[in-house]
């Protein structure tokens, strides 16, 4: 990975900032976290920021209860806590209610995967993506970088709904270009070789192992298509079967527990009866919990998502 | 934009009548929670004629009325005969409780028009309620924001995360009625977790506190207009005391009435038959 490093909570939230300033009907909410941008929020506009404190659960209820009388809410928080501990508010009160009342609420979590590599389970979101993902309404907006971040502050706005927004907490390069207009709306952007047999589907941190598997891979002579899925609810199916159909080896790569209605779910009943002839294998982790103490990508490397061992399973998909 | 004040009296008869209504809705849909339902009626009479509640049938999310959360979803059976009084929606859509293709529930939904959330699951209504103050205070609106919580529902601890945040806000635009029926599902709150003393809880945690006879309805209307009315800086609550199955004595006297049905020959005994 190269290129200067910036945290997506810190995009996401200056892209916000610039907006209330002239959107009064913008209100935030923290459940107790924090970071030097949010001081600005609620320097600048302390009648629209609250600390709700460590109360996760009354954080999607105040969210509610303003959205219904009007304002855009962003309620921000370690990402497994504002998805798992409040799962019963966020369905009843965002899921089902926003079905009958328009409302707009976007729950950003920070934190995704084994972001916090040194704070074991509790801290870390591996479930998050499936647990949001089995809520009708609920959008689930996956970032890789924090242009996309801000990018997503933007469509949050914009759209009436309610979403959750899974953020990494570790500082890292734009994946590329920023994301296009027509990559928001299509809910992926692409990377590597157009018309390539291989293709890696990943979706945040991963997507940045994908690019070096994909670098890797090229560097061999094959050529490889990447894509950086950023939508993980509705994204437009159509537009990726088109420009996954010369593949006949595809990768899902997640970082999230595989098998339990995560991104690879989304593929595997979505996308994969649309391309038949492509062999489809998922990587993610094992659905088991660890405790052992990271850097990150020893964590991912001890559960075969490394470079090389993600290199070599595209070459023996190709192959099988 | 409505705002209905009767009599005492006139207030009495209006609870007999729904109470009977009640019962009526119950005969014909048993899998509905009479009990819970019952134990409210007062409650909900007393918002909706005694002069408290702004409201508007013809516009049931008319900005200029007051927000009433049903945060005890399950137990509003007899807020159904309100509604369809108070023309919310035509009464002959109290034969359909429970029927395929009605909007009336076992549990009330927000397609009900004159209801504002989800409710039933219960605990919600406090949380919510208390983001729709904040809202309304902060758009300078001097609307309240009534919510009518079950006691067996302040068990769920949702709601006293709520309870501090509304009185850290000083949300004095919020109204709790607590119909403390002193039942849960399985037995007297009292045997399970006992919620007692539940007045000094609230008052710990800064809540202005009335208590009340829930089913006194002049008294009732007198409390609920003092705490919507107090200049004290902050939440309010009511804690109306009442019996759940109020009417029914077969359920008045049952720690498990919650999930008792009465037959409608129990029915048609406690309304006199008439329709």
């Amino acid at each position: 990975m190269s290129g200067p490093k910036t945290r997506m909570r810190d995009s996401f939230l200056q892209a916000m900032k610039e907006r209330m300033a002239a959107e009064k009907d913008i209100f935030f909410l923290t459940a107790d976290f924090g970071s030097p941008v949010l001081d600005g929020v609620r320097k600048d506009f302390p009648d629209r920021f609250l600390n709700m404190g460590i109360s996760e659960q009354n954080t999607v209820n105040v969210a509610t209860g303003l959205a219904l009388e009007g304002f855009r809410v962003v309620a921000y928080a370690i990402a497994p806590f504002i998805t798992m501990r409040c799962l019963e508010q966020i369905r009843i009160n965002l899921a089902i209610l926003s079905q009958v009342r328009p409302m707009n609420v976007t729950l950003v979590g920070v934190g995704a995967g084994y972001s916090y590599e040194v704070s074991g389970p509790t801290h870390q979101a591996l479930e998050d993506i499936a647990l949001m993902r089995a809520l009708p309404n609920m959008g689930v907006w996956s970032p890789a970088d924090a242009a996309t971040a801000a990018e997503m502050a933007r469509q949050a706005l914009g759209e009436t709904g309610v979403r959750y927004l899974r953020l990494d907490s570790h500082p890292l390069p734009n994946l590329g270009d920023a994301p296009m207009a027509e990559d928001m709306k299509r809910g992926f952007r692409l990377g590597g070789s157009r018309g390539s047999a291989a293709a890696i589907v990943s979706t945040g941190y991963m997507s940045h192992l994908a690019a070096g598997v994909r670098d890797e891979l090229e560097a061999g002579g094959i050529p490889v298509r990447t894509v950086d899925l950023m939508n993980l609810s509705s994204p437009d199916l159509a537009a990726l079967e088109a420009e996954l159909a010369p593949c006949c080896a595809i990768l899902t790569m997640e970082e999230g527990f595989i098998g339990r209605g995560g991104m690879d779910g989304l593929l595997a009943m979505h996308l994969a009866p649309r391309l038949p002839k492509a062999k489809w294998a998922h990587a993610g982790l094992a659905p088991h919990y660890h405790f052992d103490i990271g850097p990150r990508d020893d964590l991912l490397a001890a559960q075969g998502l490394s470079r090389p061992a993600l290199a070599r399973r595209v070459i023996d998909l190709i192959n099988a | 934009m409505s705002e209905t004040k009767r009599s005492p009296d006139e207030l009495r008869a209006l609870a007999a009548r729904f109470r009977a209504e009640t019962l009526r809705i119950h005969a014909a849909a048993p899998e509905t929670r009479v009990a819970s339902s019952l134990s409210a009626v007062e409650i909900y009479t007393c918002l909706f004629y005694g002069g408290l509640l702004r409201h508007n049938p013809a516009n049931p999310r008319d900005p200029a009325r007051d927000r009433l959360i049903v945060s005890k979803g399950h137990g509003s059976i007899s807020l159904y005969p309100i509604l369809a009084d108070r023309g919310f929606f035509p009464k002959a859509e109290l034969q359909r409780v429970c029927r395929p293709g009605s909007f009336l529930g076992g549990i009330p939904d927000p397609v009900i028009p004159g209801y504002e959330t989800v409710n039933g699951s219960l605990g919600h209504g406090p949380g919510v309620g208390s983001g729709m103050a904040v809202a309304l205070k902060r758009q300078g609106s001097d609307r309240h924001v009534v919510v009518v919580a079950g006691d067996g529902e302040l068990h769920e601890g949702a709601v006293w995360e709520a309870f501090l945040f509304a009185a850290q806000q000083k949300l004095d635009n919020l109204v709790l009625i607590v119909d403390e029926n002193a039942r849960c599902m399985m037995d007297y709150t009292a045997r399970v977790v006992d919620l007692a003393p539940l007045a000094e809880k609230f008052r710990a945690f800064g809540w202005s506190t009335e208590e009340v006879d829930g089913h006194d309805v002049e008294a009732l209307c007198k409390t609920i207009g003092r705490a919507m009315a107090s200049g004290f800086p902050g939440p309010r609550v009511v804690i109306a005391h009442t019996i759940k199955g109020k009417g029914a004595p077969s359920l008045e006297g049952d720690p498990l009435c919650h999930i008792r049905t009465l037959t409608p020959e129990e029915v048609e005994e406690l309304t006199g038959g008439a329709p």
